[in-house]
């Protein structure tokens, strides 16, 4: 089994004849994900990359039982995006788009609340199950099936991490980039409730960065839910406060930002610190090993 | 992106929010002719983008057109430094003249959008005059909070109810909520990251007065707000991160080591800037180039690395995902064509197109230092940089 991505995922995507969109397509099909449709409005009816093509989310779930959207659509159009996707009913919605403002996330929120979607990112690579479905822009080569949940707030990190894991032959069940911005779709919580649901995940590496509260209620949720171990680390411990370091989410503004603060919290909830970011897979490997 | 205090309160003006008379002076003599105009005791306040000023000496009483005029060339033309700035401060340009109040009681009042429940949420205080992370730290009990439905907006309940909290008396409750309502309507229709009122003054004939105002707006929906994009004072940038985004840089912070960083996505780039310091190095920035498949962006991070003298080594980092390495890596060759490179280049690549880039860094024949991972590249550039030392 894996988390939110499988061989039984039917994915669509939106923005497909863009250029990041057809690059990506291109790939996804490569590794092996089913592509059944994509949507552009205005370019119904025809075919890009043999994959056929809709105007409407709507429209495209009918025709072609897609179960998953993967989004392209540029950042002033991508909330828009995202509540088509949310009112034609898609399980799940994995939005890519870096840029999106905060009070549009807001709304999207707002509508969520209820309804069945589930949304990764915006501001992220993606979700892959290795060997099953890659519904993202991460580099599928790096990755190892197995049985190591991934959840990161950043997108290259993560592949030096999953590179890591892969180099010393620990395999990931799913790899889940929910994405660098301050209002994500999903949380960590919100994942770890999945790996710990999950089967074939016996442990978790976790990636956080400075700015939020996220790690922290990451910890609050390991201690009293979570049985599997967890391994983790925080990037942005020398970072200025104030600053927002590339990513809208990653902005100190109160002590909880910090990334010791967020290191302690979750040293406490019994998570595995990774001393570095260059020995995030030794710690997993060594943790993996005691159990 | 930050706005001057002037500038924030004619938008809170704007959307009907009261605020001390004034205007701002672009030099002495302007700082007279609107304390002649205002006709009473002013107060001249320097326009800087930190927080502090009154403590730094960047707020000023005067009691006359003549004393302002004074006050105000003690404060154009010097660099303000608070507990917030850097040591060397930011550069004042302007002033605000505007009639002193008489303030019998100091608020807080702030709407921004809430990480945990992603709603917009309103934060009012008596403690007013205090910087609210500090009320937080020392009595959270004293910050009450009213989350929005953006659905509905902000509602005259909420407002009521944070002015009863706020124990302000019978007729102020009425215009507190208006005043709430007006805050927010700003708040969304500018796509502020944060809208603070602090202190929002009760005066001693029971007039609510927003005494300093700060307006913070979202950098990604700036693309809709031209009219705020315009109020952005460069000045009070730091010049470096400037320069940076002059030359397509957008995700440049500068901090105060000796090391240049050039990674490829946020998380990497914090997380190299972390490892250097393990190494027993200080990175001089955080440089993330984002995805690019042109090598323009990789000479301008050189051309950074040159400009910036305090740097001793650099370390080149890139995973490659959407960026290719192969770019990245001509990239770096064309810079040293370019450029005049006098620090020693430690280079780790990994990922899409690898073979291809360290070919091409292989036969341009530059000098650089190869590192196999990311712990490697780290401790390479941090022992380079030492060696430029001696």
């Amino acid at each position: 089994m894996s988390i939110l991505v499988d061989k039984s995922t039917r994915l669509l995507v939106q923005g497909i004849t863009g250029s990041e969109g057809s690059f990506h397509t291109q790939r996804c099909i490569e590794y092996g994900t089913r592509v059944v449709a994509g949507v552009t409005p205005g370019k119904g009816g025809s075919k890009h990359l043999g994959v056929p093509v809709f105007n409407t989310v709507e429209k495209a779930m009918i025709e072609t039982e897609a179960n998953a959207s993967l989004m392209f659509v540029p950042p002033a159009f991508a909330a828009d995006g995202i509540l088509e996707g949310i009112e034609a009913g898609m399980p799940l919605v994995v939005c890519i788009t870096e840029g999106i403002p905060a009070l549009d996330m807001v709304k999207v929120h707002r509508y969520l609340k209820g309804k069945s979607t589930r949304l990764i990112g915006p501001n992220c690579p993606g979700v892959m199950s290795p060997g099953k479905c890659k519904a993202g822009i991460m580099v599928g080569e790096i990755h190892l099936a197995g049985n190591v949940g991934v959840v990161s707030r950043s997108g290259t990190l993560t592949y030096d991490v999953v590179s890591q894991l892969t180099g010393l032959g620990i395999g990931q069940s799913t790899c889940v980039g929910i994405g660098g911005d301050a209002l994500p779709g999903s949380t960590f919580e919100d994942i770890l409730t999945l790996f710990q649901a999950d089967r074939d995940t016996k442990a978790v590496v976790l990636i956080g960065e400075i700015g939020g509260t996220m790690e922290q209620e990451a910890a609050e949720f390991i201690s009293s839910k979570m049985t599997k171990p967890v391994v983790a680390f925080v990037a942005g411990s020398t970072a200025p406060p104030g600053k927002r370091m590339g990513h809208a989410g990653a902005i100190i503004t109160g002590s909880a930002g910090k990334a010791s603060e967020k290191i302690t919290a979750l040293s406490r909830a019994g998570v595995t610190i990774a001393p570095t970011p260059a020995e995030v897979g030794l710690t997993a490997k060594k943790v993996l090993q005691s159990l | 992106m930050k706005i001057h205090e002037y500038q924030a309160k004619a938008l809170l003006t704007q959307y009907g929010i009261p605020v001390p008379r004034g205007n701002v002076a672009f030099t002495p003599g302007e700082a007279r002719e609107v304390a002649s105009e205002i006709g009473s005791k002013v107060v001249v306040k320097a326009q800087a983008y930190a927080g502090g000023r009154g403590k730094a000496g960047g707020i000023k009483t005067a009691n006359s057109p003549k004393d302002a005029e004074k006050a105000a060339s003690q404060l154009i033309g010097t660099r303000l430094a608070t507990h917030q700035t850097r040591p060397e401060g930011v550069p004042v340009s302007r002033v605000l003249v505007e009639e002193a109040s008489n303030v019998a009681r100091e608020l807080y009042l702030s709407i921004l959008v809430d990480g945990a429940s992603r709603l917009p949420v309103m934060m009012a205080s008596e403690a007013g005059g205090m910087e609210i992370e500090s009320i937080a730290e020392s009595t959270p009990e004293r910050i009450f909070r009213s989350y929005v439905d953006p659905a509905i907006g902000f509602q005259t309940f909420q407002g009521r109810k944070l002015a009863y909290k706020m124990n302000l008396d019978g007729g102020q409750i009425g215009e507190a909520a208006r005043l709430m309502m007006n805050l927010y309507r700003l708040f969304m229709d500018k796509d502020c990251s944060l809208a603070e009122i602090n202190p929002l003054a009760v005066t001693a004939d029971e007039k609510l007065l927003a005494l300093d105002a700060k307006l913070s707006f979202d950098d990604n929906a700036l693309y809709r707000h031209k009219d705020i994009w315009e109020l952005q004072d460069k000045e009070q940038e730091e010049p470096l991160e400037l320069q940076a985004r002059d030359w397509g840089i957008s995700n440049y912070v500068k901090m105060d080591g000796d090391i240049g960083c050039m990674v490829n996505g946020a998380g990497l780039a914090m997380a190299v800037n972390d490892l250097i310091q393990y190494c027993g190095g200080r990175a001089a920035n955080f440089l993330d180039i984002g995805t690019l498949n042109n090598t323009e962006r990789v000479v301008n991070s050189f051309r950074m690395f040159v400009a910036d003298h305090r740097i001793k080594a650099v370390l080149v980092n890139i995973f490659g995902g959407m960026a290719r390495v192969d770019v990245i890596a001509r990239g770096i060759v064309e810079a040293y064509q370019q450029l005049n490179i006098p620090f020693p280049v430690v280079i780790r690549l990994a990922g899409t197109n690898l073979e291809e880039g360290h070919r091409i860094l292989a036969e341009s024949r530059i000098g650089f230092i190869s590192a196999k991972d990311f712990y490697d590249g780290a401790r390479k550039v941090v022992e380079s940089a030492k060696g430029a030392v001696k």
